[in-house]
């Protein structure tokens, strides 16, 4: 589905200093079953956020009233294991709209570019400047410039630039998906499948 | 420049290239389930397209699917309703569909590979990231997301960067008592759950030549556990003997013109990879994991290592023990279990039948253990029962369900409660995969079996 179109963000931030947060957390499975793309900001750290009744965790970062923000700043090897898109909808449903991490799963960061929500790698030491930024000071904003490709802290004025596939920045920058590029290229496609042998 | 056996798939599969962006990559054989379909279909419907080549998807019925009872209407209104969905969205765009209670039903790994849908040089994608287990047969295949299944439904296609290479040689011999489980778990303790993110692997090396298709698939499948898209093994004898004469393999002369094909799958002796990694057979020990994450793994005779001596954040690792209930340096061995689960696309075949049979036969379950044993598929449980290991099993005081994806993701009933210890043959350790505060170590069905008859972590070469 085509999404919104992204160019500056500047928001404060929510803090999740942890490593290998997997896509289990970020949506346990139980909460997969719906056949619509509704509700699931809902169950976003659902086992994290919430006691067994319901209850909120009174520790867990998305309880603390002090942070908030559409950037969320997960640590290392985040969003790793299962492939359901589900989590990356969690994540855009909660309100968040960038993720920051010093180093994403491949699958979590794909799904992340076809919806919308702008996963933007940073080194080890900028993540930890950022960290720091926020525990100083939760009003603490980051700029995300997806044009020119930077992250700044704007209370230190610290920046990092980061990558991101030419394709990816214009469909981001537009709000296109990939289906509206494919679409444009069936005679292409039905061409290559008819030379193929199975 | 010579070409490894990813590239010669990779490259033959490139529908146009972008410049600075990725590759449209077409899809030969997909996958769909009813967890992560329906949305894809409602993507269509919303756009008024069509599926471009229904011939080339496949639907089966597996994640929230309940292991007894297969018969009755399924209780949880959610998960009938994801169960209709994909039966509606296959009839209405024409896609094979098995369903609950038809007699191909299995788990989508499973049941590819049996019937043939599965082939080498194929390229292969579902909305489910252990699609990395077709590899086995010199396949590429991965896990995608739903909007990929939406793309790949109407136009076949999909667009990626192509990863980077990394090769991954085991050679030696591997002792009594470890299985292809525990070489895999061994490769992921040793690269952790990030180590290969970014790269296609290819194993190498005597072990996996010696593998059967069942060890392979074990193997492939847990590539995306390490970080892997996904990970393959060149196809040989060993895969054409299996594929041969499956319902969907081809036939007659189509069947020659593919082998020959499929013999030229082959990485040449001077391509190079990114990165390329070699391991000892001698060194690898039946395997259990101890934390949160599969890369968290031992020998079954070590103990759990210090905070200070593994890579990462002492954070995050003292947050994965405290959740377990464990400490650092605790033996693992010894460790009171509650639950076995045997099963999954990982390790619900049947050699891995055969080899719980093989130490459970003449003794008894431990009485405060509760064991799943859930066959992969319908053909799966078919073998256990032609087989004899069923009498094994049930004089074993074991039952079999029925087939499905059952505890290794507890979607459906089939869910370890809060605080239990499960010693499962599954993919996945993380917290509450099992059921919202379920503990899981992940191991191999000899180790599952060990665990089961006498109630606590057990080596399995004592019982061997």
């Amino acid at each position: 589905m085509a999404y919104d179109k992204f160019n500056i963000l500047t928001s404060t931030a929510v803090p999740l200093p942890l490593e290998n947060v997997d896509t289990d957390q970020i949506i346990p499975a139980r909460f997969l079953k719906a056949t619509e793309r509704k509700g699931f900001g809902d169950n976003l750290f659902r086992d994290w956020r919430y006691n067994g009744d319901d209850t909120p965790k009174e520790d867990f970062v998305l309880n603390n009233p002090i942070y908030s923000g559409k950037i969320l700043v997960g640590g290392k090897n985040f969003g790793s294991g299962s492939s359901r898109e589900h989590a990356a909808w969690a994540v855009y449903d909660y309100g968040f709209r960038c993720v920051v991490s010093s180093f994403f799963a491949d699958i979590f960061k794909n799904n992340c570019l076809n919806i919308g929500v702008l996963p933007v790698q940073v080194s080890p030491e900028f993540s930890e400047q950022i960290f720091n930024a926020i525990y100083e000071d939760a009003n603490t904003e980051i700029e995300v410039n997806l044009p020119e490709q930077t992250i700044t802290i704007k209370s230190t004025g610290a920046q990092e630039s980061f990558d991101i596939n030419s394709y990816k920045k214009e469909n981001m920058l537009n709000g296109f998906d990939d289906i509206d590029y494919l679409q444009n290229m069936k005679g292409e496609i039905e061409t290559f499948a008819n030379g193929l042998m199975l | 420049m010579s070409k490894t056996l990813f590239d010669k798939v990779w490259d033959s599969h490139v529908v146009r290239k972008i410049e600075g962006g990725p590759d449209v990559f077409f899809i030969d054989r997909h996958f769909i389930h009813e967890v992560t379909s329906p949305v894809a279909f409602l993507g269509l419907k919303n756009r008024g397209l069509s599926v471009l080549y229904p011939e080339r998807t496949f639907a089966t019925a597996d994640h929230n699917t309940p292991t007894i009872n297969q018969h009755l209407p399924v209780e949880d209104p959610l998960s009938a309703n994801q169960l209709k969905a994909l039966e509606d969205n296959s009839n209405e765009y024409g896609i094979s569909h098995w369903g609950l209670g038809h007699k191909k039903n299995g788990i989508v790994h499973v049941v590819g590979p049996e019937n043939g849908i599965t082939f080498p040089g194929a390229t292969i994608v579902c909305g489910d990231s252990h699609t990395s287990t077709h590899g086995a047969f010199g396949a590429i295949a991965f896990g995608i997301g739903t909007s990929e299944v939406e793309m790949v439904l109407s136009t076949q296609c999909i667009m990626q960067p192509k990863p980077k290479k990394m090769r991954i040689n085991v050679n030696g011999q591997l002792g009594k008592g470890v299985t292809p489980k525990d070489v895999a778990l061994y490769i992921i303790s040793k690269l952790t759950t990030s180590g290969a993110t970014g790269y296609f692997v290819e194993y190498a090396g005597d072990v996996f030549e010696n593998m059967t298709m069942e060890g392979r698939m074990t193997v492939c499948n847990l590539s995306i556990e390490m970080g892997a898209r996904g990970g393959m093994i060149a196809p040989d004898e060993t895969t054409f003997d299996y594929l041969k004469d499956k319902p969907l393999s081809p036939k007659g002369d189509a069947w020659d013109t593919a082998v020959a094909h499929w013999k030229t799958l082959k990485t040449e002796a001077d391509a190079t990879f990114d990165k390329e990694l070699t391991f000892s057979a001698s060194d690898i020990e039946p395997m259990i994991t101890y934390g949160t994450n599969p890369g968290m793994g031992i020998g079954i005779s070590n103990n759990i290592p210090d905070a200070d001596t593994v890579e990462g954040g002492v954070a995050t690792y003292k947050k994965s023990l405290d959740y377990m209930g464990y400490a650092e340096n605790d033996s693992m061995l010894g460790k009171k279990i509650d639950y076995v689960f045997l099963g999954s696309c990982t390790n619900g075949r049947i050699e891995d039948f055969r080899a719980f049979a093989s130490i459970v036969k003449g003794k008894q379950k431990a009485d405060h253990v509760t064991a799943w044993l859930v066959p992969g598929s319908h053909e799966v449980e078919d073998k256990i029962k032609e087989e004899g290991l069923l009498d094994i099993i049930t004089e074993a005081g074991f039952v079999l369900r029925q087939p499905g994806c059952s505890a290794c993701l507890a979607m459906n009933d089939d869910k370890i409660p809060a605080g239990k210890y499960a010693v499962s043959t599954s993919n996945r350790n993380f917290e509450g995969r099992q059921g919202p505060g379920s503990r899981t170590l992940l191991a191999s069905p000899l180790v599952a079996a060990a665990a089961a008859v006498t109630g606590v972590v057990t080596d399995p070469r004592d019982l061997l």
